[in-house]
């Protein structure tokens, strides 16, 4: 039945930190990776060498500019994925069963034998976190790496979603949302971590970490023109004033 | 988002055929000549059409039969279940009535709820979804049952015409005047329910609000994909004047017009006037789809 559970043992998920992210998309790169070869059917791309290049990802960085009313612009990268929502409205559309939220850990599932590709999903989630693959006819999201993250034939530290694991600058982090001594529930306590959207009332569980304030000038910055060309003096100074005399 | 002629041509005939259906089901029309079957037959036909092609806009069509298993939550599976059922007892209905000249008043009343139950059904795919403001913020069911019952008996006075068994000029007006008057209803309270109409903006979409005003700086791709294609469709403005103006002449004008002149030459030309009918609200439909906007475009900077 594609009816949201009550609650969830778990609410596994992400959290992002607008302040570290630089924009590099070796999240994106690394889930494409991992995903085409990892749950269900690949991640395919069209016309992928040629003019019109399309495809499937789980994950994309879109960069943005702030502009504050009285400081300058801020630069913002910004990575967009599945937010596995309490209220996922993409699971509750679902004409054939095949989108799920699990009840052990929260995480949001398309299962790709029942699903028949009407997209109805993606015109319910208000995050553009589905996307339809154009070779399988299926429908594509972030299944949080659920692959790896209870894989036991991996090595322990590579038990996180690829995009966590791979992101160089450490702007991804993942854990469990619904406990409060979590790291990540801490951090998210910390920095203020924020719902996108929340006027769509789809309580995602992915937090965001907003930039930390910058910091703002009291005293005007150094006339470095000045400090490169000092005053003359002695003799050079009284030819220096008695020239521009002459003017 | 994007038109699909696919889900166009389902919404508007079937619709339009469990319209029909309601009509035949509360007892409209007489047992005489060849209506009952003409009208039987047409309306099987093209809600059975309309159902058929409903499956062209599936990425795979082999697993449609799934879609009857989710009635419990969802209202695309509810639809589907509601149209079988509608038209199972239609066929029931209808074959104790051409066989056997009996109409059961009891079985038509019941298929004649399912049907409007299952176009109120249809409607709800599109007014549950929030992501869409103009979809969910406007009248829309009310929209769909007016264009469906409308066309519905507009198609049952051109079929009484064409049967030789009257057929009302009177009854086509008010047909008319109710399928117009519901998508003007409907286009009014609809007008400037853009994306961000219930407040999602790319200030909430980023959460970045607080700091200031957001603007997208380098999209993440440069090329177009799924998300653009499906849920950034934009409409030409020209496109869309001209489009509702065809909507209005071929759907409400021209039908009457022909209405009119069926009284002078005949009630031959009211089948051609139900055309045209369909025609317009074609047109109609694929501005349903085209001017509607999704909210997650805002991420792609389209305002």
């Amino acid at each position: 039945m594609t009816t949201l559970p009550e609650s969830t043992e778990k609410k596994l998920g992400l959290v992002i930190d607008l302040d570290i992210c630089v924009g590099c998309h070796a999240c994106a790169v690394s889930c494409k990776e991992w995903n085409t070869g990892g749950y269900g059917a690949p991640l395919s791309d069209q016309d992928p060498y040629g003019e019109d290049p399309t495809g499937t990802w789980l994950n994309r960085i879109h960069t943005y500019e702030v502009q504050p009313e009285d400081a300058p612009a801020q630069i913002v990268h910004f990575p967009r994925s599945c937010l596995h929502c309490e209220d996922a409205p993409c699971v509750t559309v679902c004409p054939t069963g095949a989108s799920y939220k699990r009840a052990e850990d929260g995480i949001v599932l398309v299962n790709e034998d029942s699903c028949m590709g009407c997209g109805l999903c993606a015109w319910a989630c208000p995050y553009g976190a589905r996307e339809l693959d154009a070779a399988a006819g299926v429908m594509k999201k972030c299944t949080l790496c659920v692959d790896r993250i209870y894989n036991e034939h991996i090595p322990e530290e590579e038990r996180k979603p690829a995009c966590v694991r791979s992101c160089p600058a450490g702007a991804r982090h993942f854990g469990d949302l619904g406990d409060p001594d979590s790291d990540v529930s801490k951090l998210v306590a910390e920095r203020g971590g924020v719902d996108l959207m929340p006027e769509q009332g789809t309580k995602p569980v992915n937090q965001y970490l907003p930039p930390r304030p910058k910091d703002s000038m009291d005293t005007p910055p150094l006339n470095l023109a000045d400090m490169a060309e000092p005053a003359p003096s002695g003799m050079l100074g009284w030819l220096d004033k008695a020239l521009e005399r002459l003017g | 988002m994007h038109p699909a002629p696919s889900i166009i041509v389902f919404t508007v005939l079937s619709g339009l055929g469990l319209g029909l259906m309601a009509w035949i089901g509360l007892g409209f029309g007489p047992a005489t000549g060849a209506f009952p079957w003409v009208a039987c037959i047409l309306a099987l036909g093209i809600t059975g059409f309309g159902g058929v092609a409903s499956a062209g806009h599936l990425a795979r069509p082999d697993r449609a039969w799934r879609a009857f298993s989710q009635w419990r939550s969802s209202w695309l599976s509810r639809e589907a279940c509601l149209m079988i059922a509608t038209i199972a007892l239609f066929a029931i209905y209808a074959a104790l009535w051409l066989l056997w000249g009996t109409r059961i008043w009891l079985l038509g009343a019941v298929m004649a709820a399912l049907a409007v139950a299952t176009v109120y059904a249809t409607a709800m795919i599109y007014a549950q979804l929030k992501t869409v403001p103009r979809w969910s913020s406007a009248p829309t069911p009310t929209m769909f049952l007016g264009v469906g019952l409308g066309g519905g008996y507009l198609t049952l006075q051109a079929v009484l015409a064409i049967s030789g068994v009257g057929g009302s000029v009177l009854g086509m007006v008010a047909a008319l005047a109710v399928t117009m008057l519901s998508i003007a209803h409907w286009r009014q309270k609809a007008r400037g329910l853009n994306r961000d109409a219930d407040g999602s903006t790319l200030e909430t979409a980023t959460g970045l609000g607080d700091i200031g005003k957001v603007r997208l700086l380098e999209p993440p791709h440069t090329g177009t994909n799924y998300l653009l294609k499906e849920m950034a469709y934009q409409v030409g403005r020209n496109r869309s004047e001209q489009l509702v103006r065809a909507g209005w002449v071929l759907g409400g004008a021209l039908p009457l017009l022909l209405a009119g002149l069926a009284l002078l030459i005949g009630g031959w030309v009211l089948p051609l006037a139900l055309l045209c009918h369909i025609a317009g609200m074609m047109a109609f439909r694929w501005l349903f789809f085209a001017e509607a906007e999704q909210v997650q475009a805002l991420y792609y900077g389209r305002g």
